[in-house]
């Protein structure tokens, strides 16, 4: 399950890219590795975050993952439903499971990240190994 | 060799089902220039009776006909036989720290009794399955602080336990945060008037003790007040914890920790003790340590597993919460069970009769001419009193008595000089406080006191040295 | 069974409640000694202010009720009095008795830390001991016993090197820690001010030797190094090693969480290792209590040991031991008072028990048991990496994993069959790990036994895979949510 309209990063979030705004989340497939996903930490609205740093982290019971930013900018908004729900990234994490949106400083960015394609064969390659 | 339970047959037996020669075939891979020639140089090996008969001696060479008034942070209580024979149940000391929940439930429901006899007498809404000591905990206390401040200004009292000071001096001093030392004033509690202009330098995290290391309690919830109202973050250590059967817990704090030794765990020449760590719900995924949480099984059955395991190391690695892998279980269970049967009510006696008599004894001492109070400050179970120029004279004429009369508090403050700290528990009996009293008297009577002297305090290092 | 009782409940041995639960008004477990002085109560002494009411849901129960509870609660738990508890990289030995007796001798248990020296020879003269023999097993010149678990001890040796290169200039940047060390590794060396460079094993899950060339930089403080790793392997290039490190200015430390594979047989000195810690609760037999309490003690090289935690137990000219705090050179404490006293008295114990041939012989038994289960599972289980082992054997969940096995269930339907499990998913180089080690403390019967129930699991993840899986079947509670428990978390009992 990989939606066309996303562009991705090979840390496994994906990102929704709407004019100057990008919605950021993590993979089908990172939640799939996950598992069961019980705390998330998320930037504070009106943070600055860096392309390719981390930006906050998701965790399961065994397994705490560095959550990366595809791009850089100012966090325009966090998903609150995720203190409390921090299963919605399981059961919908291209949708309600979201994590933060941000206001993109360099649209240029996003020209470096994958493609749907490309990153259903960048997963596919991995397990191959 | 009684610990092995290999015959000579079977690892022969052995070595031919995985078809090696010798035993050395398999210490192959460790080159032979690496490999001991002849055997260690050790003592042993020894039967059973021996190894009492070396211990005896050991112990015998230990004062163990000595009555001691010494406290700061080991306090000696009477433990119940019934603490040493559960803990001496192999299902718990020999188990491991409970991963394996189905087959740990024991260890586990007795983690989650502790963490919550620990909450309830700090008045926290959280604590943790223990840390080290009390000195560990004070300072992971300070470093879970400074991660939720995102701080990087320590206030520490001065009264705060030298040797917790130390350790926590070690942990810090690559961690570029700054520690700015809070001086006691003459009631010998936390100079407020200096704390207040150390707050207007920005928001800090302070580490205060209470009852502190002269024995003084502190106004936790003024201090509380004071720091709060400047952004920053208080943590109370506690170093005696049975004053909280009694005395108002620190409710109002962030963090409150210490060491939970007082509650049936053995002096022991200074371990294994127990820490812990208490803290207000909000700041429950910074705690380090483990932290024991209910659940339910497949059945619906409650049950207890480690949880919030992403906080520790063996998943963060260098970004966990801290380095420390293990608790001290099977003392926190000690005190778990020395809790449960002193109770409600029976912990809140034992309490005043810690209070009752180290009240008589500083009072009873305060009467002897040449002896003073040192400080004015409410106290719990240990004081500090001030013998001008006599302290070494007094110190060993105890000693003479079998009586270890309290520590040298200038060991630690060498502007206490004349100052000792007197620790009494329920253990001491009047006739040995009379007798420490009339010691007094003997030794001042024969050398009256000099005029006094100004008790002027010289600011210093802290040295360890004696 | 239980099902066909309809009338009754059933005994509370088979669902313990809460000590608070179980609590009444006015019970009490423990009665006080009549008070000899003027009694006194909070509120006359503290004020009002100051003094606490009643401690809110503290329970109130009798004696028996406390000697029950307990009691029951233990028939919960495994324990190595139990049986085989074949949990790699813990070491799960036997725990003589008699130690427990020594360290509980009147004296031993009631010395207070600050007791001035001339009345604590005793204590002091078993610290001093203990240390000479952990010297001697290591071959190294000095041992601090003060550090209160591995962890800590890491921490202290990571500090002594930074407090060394210090003195010489430059305390450097980066630890060298490889990708098989255990999570307490790296987390040490980041509260040292150092930052972690890991290090990627070779084929044979050592370090390889082009990869350590390569990272052992001049900002690099040292490597970090388990011998045997946590494969069990034995670094045989471990001299080769040593000099890449030293060459460059670096020092060597060694984890020796594995030091059950060497004593009597090679000391780490010998290896190039400048500093290290061992583990009293692993190695020495000190019980590991339900996870602690430990001793991590520190051993070092001579030139190191003016950095040991302060103080350090010394001998004067006439023979009277001391606690020496005059070093200047010292990291400082990282522990109160003399750290875990108790637990030197069991070490010390158990190798006076042992003496030099009884330690060797118990390394020789640890290992041949260790290979006696790696000869006998290899068919059934994958071995991830064939070199030869010491103490431990790791094998990987692979060929059963294609059933949808995983190290996990094996582990907990182990449970079913009486044994305790074996360290699961550690190390991390082994994808699906499953990590065992046997020690010295089982007989041939019992290894057999274990040996049998691991090749009947091997055949129920072929036929009948949702059975292993749904382990443990028959524990007093099933699989707990670890889910759960974690979303919301529930850290106490409140009424």
């Amino acid at each position: 399950m990989v939606p066309v309209e996303l562009q991705y990063t090979k840390d496994h979030e994906w990102i929704r890219v709407d004019q100057s705004t990008g919605t950021i989340g993590i993979t089908d497939h990172a939640q799939n590795e996950l598992g069961d996903i019980v705390f998330v930490e998320l930037p504070k609205a009106g943070d600055h975050v860096s392309a390719k740093e981390s930006l906050g982290s998701v965790e399961s019971v065994k397994a705490v993952s560095d959550i990366y930013s595809p791009v850089s900018g100012e966090v325009l908004a966090v998903n609150a439903k995720l203190q409390d729900k921090p299963e919605l990234i399981n059961t919908d994490p291209y949708g309600d499971g979201w994590l933060v949106r941000v206001s993109l400083s360099d649209p240029h960015e996003v020209e470096t990240l994958m493609s749907s394609e490309e990153y259903a064969a960048y997963v596919q390659d991995k397990a191959a190994h | 060799m009684r610990y092995l339970p290999l015959s000579p047959g079977e690892r022969a037996a052995m070595l031919r089902a995985i078809g090696r020669q010798s035993i050395q075939e398999l210490f192959e891979p460790i080159p032979e220039s690496l490999r001991l020639s002849g055997p260690l140089k050790l003592p042993g090996p020894m039967s059973e009776p021996e190894i009492l008969e070396f211990f005896r001696r050991a112990a015998e060479e230990s004062s163990p006909d000595y009555v001691s008034f010494l406290g700061a942070g080991a306090y000696s209580h009477y433990r119940p036989v019934a603490v040493d024979s559960l803990l001496s149940r192999g299902e718990f000391f020999t188990a491991y720290t409970p991963y394996q929940a189905e087959i740990a439930q024991g260890t586990l429901q007795a983690m989650f009794e502790f963490q919550t006899l620990m909450a309830q007498l700090t008045g926290m809404d959280v604590a943790n399955a223990s840390l080290y000591d009390g000195s560990t905990a004070a300072t992971e206390a300070v470093l879970m602080g400074l991660r939720i401040l995102g701080g990087r200004r320590v206030l520490v009292a001065r009264s705060v336990h030298p040797e917790y000071r130390q350790v926590l001096r070690t942990y810090l001093q690559h961690q570029d945060v700054e520690t700015v030392e809070i001086p006691f004033s003459a009631s010998g509690q936390l100079d407020l008037d200096k704390l207040e202009k150390e707050l207007k330098a920005g928001p800090a995290c302070l580490l205060v003790q209470s009852p502190n290391f002269v024995g003084a309690l502190e106004p936790t919830s003024k201090i509380s007040g004071l720091v709060q109202g400047a952004e920053g973050l208080v943590i109370v250590a506690v170093a005696e914890p049975l004053s909280l059967a009694v005395v108002q817990p620190p409710t109002e704090a962030d963090i409150v920790c210490g060491e939970a030794q007082s509650f049936g765990v053995a002096v022991a020449y200074g371990g294994p003790y127990v820490g812990f760590l208490a803290a207000k719900a909000q700041y429950v995924r910074q705690v380090p340590g483990r932290l024991v949480g209910e659940t339910r099984d497949t059945e619906g059955r409650r049950g207890y597993v480690l949880t919030l395991a992403t906080r520790e190391q063996h998943i963060r690695r260098e970004k966990a919460t801290s380095n420390i892998c293990t608790n001290q279980s099977l003392c926190a269970l000690a005190a778990t069970i020395y809790l449960a049967l002193l109770g409600k009510r029976g912990l809140k006696a034992l309490a005043e009769q810690n209070l009752a008599k180290a009240h008589y004894a500083a009072q009873e001492l305060a009467a002897v001419p040449g002896v003073s109070a040192a400080f004015t400050a409410p106290f719990f179970n240990e004081f500090s009193i001030r013998a001008p120029r006599k302290v070494d004279r007094l110190l060993a004429a105890l000693g003479d008595e079998k009586i270890i009369g309290g520590l040298k508090l200038e060991r630690f403050y060498p502007e206490l000089k004349d100052h000792v700290l007197i620790a009494v528990t329920e253990t001491a009996r009047r006739m040995d406080l009379d007798r420490m009293v009339r010691t007094y008297r003997r030794v001042l009577a024969a050398d009256p006191p000099p005029a006094r002297q100004s008790a002027k305090a010289t600011p210093s290092g802290e040295p360890v040295a004696r | 069974m239980i099902k066909s009782i309809q009338s009754a409940r059933p005994h509370v041995t088979r669902n313990e409640d809460l000590i608070f639960e179980l609590s009444a008004p006015g019970k009490r477990g423990a009665e006080l000694a009549p008070l000899d002085v003027p009694a006194l109560s909070a509120g006359e002494a503290l004020g009002p202010e100051l003094a606490r009411g009643e401690i809110e849901g503290f329970p109130e129960v009798s004696e028996l009720e406390v000697i029950r509870h307990f009691t029951r609660l233990s028939t919960w738990n495994y324990g190595v009095d139990t049986g085989l508890y074949p949990l790699g990289s813990c070491t799960m030995k036997y725990n003589p008795r008699v130690n427990e007796v020594a360290a509980r001798l009147e004296g031993l248990a009631t010395l207070h830390p600050y007791a001035p020296a001339e009345l604590a020879q005793g204590c002091l003269r078993v610290l001093h001991e203990t240390a000479r023999c952990l010297a001697e097993i290591t071959g190294m010149d000095a041992v601090s016993l003060q550090p209160a678990a591995g962890a800590q001890g890491e921490l202290t040796g990571i500090l002594i090197i930074r407090a060394y290169l210090q003195e010489r200039g430059q305390p450097r940047e980066f630890v060298l820690v490889p990708d098989s060390a255990h999570g307490t590794n790296p987390a040490s060396v980041a509260i040292s001010g150092y930052k972690v460079r890991n290090l990627k094993s070779n084929a044979r899950g050592c370090v390889d030797l082009s990869e350590l060339e390569h990272a052992m930089t001049e900002d690099v403080a040292g490597l970090m190094l388990t011998n045997p790793n946590t494969l069990g392997v034995f670094e045989s290039e471990i001299r080769k090693i040593a000099d890449l490190v030293h060459a460059k200015g670096g020092l060597l430390y060694m984890d020796g969480a594995n030091m059950n594979a060497l004593v009597g047989v090679a000391q780490p000195a010998s290896f190039g290792v400048d500093v290290m810690h061992l583990n009293l609760h692993k190695t020495f037999t000190t019980p590991h209590g339900g996870g602690g309490p430990g001793s991590g003690p520190v051993a070092v090289r001579k030139f190191l040991d003016p950095y040991l935690p302060s103080p350090v137990v010394a001998r004067d000219s006439d023979g009277r031991y001391f606690l020496n705090a005059n070093r200047p050179k010292s990291i400082g404490r990282v522990r109160a008072f003399c750290g875990n006293f108790g637990m030197a008295v069991r070490a010390l114990a158990y190798i006076l028990a042992n003496g030099a041939e009884g330690l060797k012989q118990t390394t020789e038994d640890a290992v041949l048991n260790a290979n006696y289960i790696r000869a006998r599972l290899k068919d059934l289980y994958e071995l991830p990496y064939d070199a030869p082992s010491l103490h431990e054997c790791v094998f990987s969940d692979s060929r059963q994993a294609a059933k949808g096995v995983r190290t996990g269930d094996i582990a907990k339907r182990l449970v079913d069959y009486g044994f305790h499990p074996y360290t699961t998913s550690f190390p991390l180089i082994v994808p699906g790990a499953m990590m065992i080690e046997p020690t010295e403390s089982a007989s041939k019967a019992e290894l057999d036994a274990f040996i049998e129930a691991m090749r009947a699991i091997a055949a129920e993840a072929e036929e009948d895979p949702e059975l292993v899986r749904q382990a443990p079947h028959t524990t007093r509670v099933t699989r707990l949510d670890g889910t759960a428990a974690a979303r919301k978390p529930v850290l106490r009992w409140r009424p």
